[in-house]
């Protein structure tokens, strides 16, 4: 015989009801959460995206704390964050998270772009979850940028300088979108000023509106898998797919897992080297920005350097910036360069698993080249990875037009 | 009239017309007035009243200078160098032309009109050119010597960007094959007198 509810337990409910006919909390958790079936054949690749949202959060935190220490002024940004360094109690650690988390979050997010060109998550009817994706990318990207201004150190100063004048390369109005974007003659307080509003509420806004619609469109496809198969196609009777299981608790219980792994490393990092020897956070940005004075020296964090050597490749400043542009543009119709009839690499033929391979060594190889000194020598490999990178989106339709591709199973395989 | 029968005032009549045209002059005058409105907060972004009093021409004083010597002096925030050229620099402008991109300085947006000459300056002795290299703003060193150096067999004096290994010669001309675009900028200025140099302002009555 059940036991009869007690009041507490009956009082709980009425107000849980009360709650669901004014806002659709629970609905909205089986949607999403505790009904939301993702394919159960997920492997080590499917923690990404989660840990990138750990990472979005914990950037956020870590981020709202220090602007409570931090100047936005050119006098005094550089001392603010020694401050914060030296004498906010604490503070040396949220510091540290914060810049540790900008590294990780690009680390996260190469690997999270890596599985969906791997597993085809960009092809139909996932394409707009992939658009929106880069544009994520693009945004994170800024962010990561103006962030890195602020500390106002040598390389904050020159990255700064080197990046805004990339705009100075487009014809007639170059110069003066330049100094508008300074709001100066030179990069100064004023940039500095600006450049703080941005990345402490604009460009998060819009990171954050776009990580809403990026999961929006992913529930809506539902997620894609190592096979490729979708799904949707095979449901039981209650019309739930007979290769899914609920999100929660299933992949939440494994994501938890995941996350561990990453705090564990995060923390290493935090712990024992936060510069990573000049990699996260670049030796010449211990100095306070100097107007007068270049670095011999200047190059990006490490997450933009493929980037920056595909710039550096090309003689022609004008040509670099397009090319550089180019090089994520092209990611946007990536969904239309794929004409294969399957999704996964499991299926896919020889040419499609050459392709993604050498594409992969050669992102690793241009983020090598970029934190080089620019010799001839560099350069010349330079350009010929950079044409490497842009072969690959080249030949994608035809390698999956007319390799021979295996058969896509009907179930996800064990 | 009977109770069932809905009001003639919510009969679904539609006048086709008249919708697009108050859709359309909404829509015209909503976007112009949202142009209007963004504006400010566009033109807020432009160098401010402060910034535009602080980049205010400087003087600079070139009396005591020798022949060889480079002065440097921050005009909005640029560096700018003062070079007095000896006989020997001004003679090797002629030699280096062959390695050079632009040597008749043919890019006028590199230099008003009274420098747009072989030596690049009003006076052939006094180069004053903006030192931030045009590819992508380092400042590049001065390296007067003429002879081998490690990144030129035969260096003819100029300036070397250590960025991107960016070379110009002794009036600021860019060479062929750096990424370096065009050649250094040289700013308005003119001379007060013999000694001295106001940088910010074109000479009287040239453009």
């Amino acid at each position: 015989m059940a036991k009869p509810a007690s009041n507490l337990t009956r009082n709980a409910e009425a107000l849980g009801a009360w709650i669901d006919q004014r806002i659709p909390i629970s609905s909205f958790w089986k949607a999403h959460i505790s009904e939301y079936y993702a394919p159960k054949n997920f492997n080590v690749f499917y923690y990404f995206g989660s840990l990138a949202t750990v990472v979005l959060v914990m950037q956020i935190v870590t981020g709202i704390f220090l602007t409570m220490h931090y100047k936005p002024d050119a006098a005094s940004a550089f001392a603010s964050v020694e401050y914060i360094m030296r004498d906010v109690e604490w503070g040396w650690l949220i510091r540290y998270m914060h810049s540790t988390g900008a590294s990780f979050f690009f680390i996260v997010v190469y690997l999270h772009m890596f599985r969906g060109l791997m597993y085809g998550s960009y092809k139909s009817p996932r394409e707009l979850v992939w658009i929106l994706g880069v544009l994520i990318y693009l945004v994170l990207m800024a962010e990561a940028f103006l962030g890195y201004v602020l500390p106002w150190g040598q390389m904050s100063y020159w990255g700064a300088q080197v990046i805004i004048s990339l705009f100075g390369a487009i014809p007639v109005i170059g110069d003066s979108l330049v100094e508008w974007i300074r709001g100066d003659f030179f990069v100064s307080d004023a940039t500095l000023n600006r450049f703080f509003a941005l990345h402490v509420i604009a460009v998060p806004l819009a990171l954050l509106g776009l990580v809403v619609l990026h999961l929006a469109a992913l529930h809506e496809v539902g997620s894609n898998n190592p096979d490729g198969v979708e799904v949707k196609k095979n449901k039981d009777a209650q019309g739930r797919p007979l290769d899914g299981i609920p999100f929660h608790p299933y992949y939440t219980v494994k994501d938890l897992f995941g996350i561990g792994v990453l705090l564990t490393l995060f923390a290493f990092v935090i712990f024992f080297a936060p510069e990573v020897g000049g990699l996260f956070l670049e030796k010449d940005n211990f100095n306070p920005a100097d107007p007068l004075v270049t670095p011999a020296h200047i190059v990006p964090v490490w997450y933009f350097t493929p980037y920056y050597a595909i710039l550096r490749a090309v003689p022609d400043k004008l040509v670099g910036v397009i090319l550089m542009g180019l090089a994520i543009m092209v990611l946007f119709i990536l969904p239309w360069l794929d004409r294969s009839r399957v999704k996964s690499i499991r299926y896919k033929g020889l040419g499609s698993k050459i392709l993604l391979a050498v594409f992969a060594i050669t992102f690793i190889r241009l983020g090598m080249l970029g934190m080089g000194t620019g010799t001839a020598a560099e350069t010349m490999e330079a350009r010929i990875w950079t044409f490497a990178y842009f072969a690959f989106f080249v030949l994608m339709p035809f390698v999956t037009k007319y390799e021979k591709t295996k058969p896509e199973p009907k179930r996800v395989s064990k | 009239m009977s109770d069932n029968q809905p009001l003639a005032s919510l009969q679904p009549v539609t006048d086709k017309g008249r919708r697009m045209l108050l859709l359309a002059g909404t829509g015209v005058v909503g976007a112009v007035g949202a142009g209007f409105a963004a504006w400010p907060f566009i033109a807020s972004w432009t160098p401010s009243a402060r910034a535009r009093v602080i980049g205010a021409p400087v003087a600079a004083y070139i009396g005591a200078m020798e022949p060889g010597q480079l002065i440097k002096v921050v005009w909005r925030g640029q560096t700018i160098g003062i070079l007095r050229r000896n006989e020997e620099m001004l003679g090797n402008l002629g030699e280096v032309e062959s390695e050079l991109r632009d040597p008749a300085s043919e890019n006028v947006d590199q230099q008003p009109g009274y420098a747009t000459n072989q030596h690049r300056s009003i006076r052939p002795e006094y180069l004053i050119v903006n030192m931030h290299c045009t590819h992508l703003g380092c400042v590049p060193e001065f390296i007067p010597e003429v002879g081998a150096q490690p990144f030129e067999d035969n260096w003819r004096g100029g300036f070397f960007c250590p960025c991107h290994k960016s070379k110009f010669d002794l009036a600021g001309r860019v060479y062929s094959g750096v990424p370096a675009p065009t050649n250094l900028i040289v700013p308005p200025y003119s001379f007060l007198d013999d000694e001295n140099v106001m940088i910010g302002v074109d000479p009287e009555g040239a453009a």
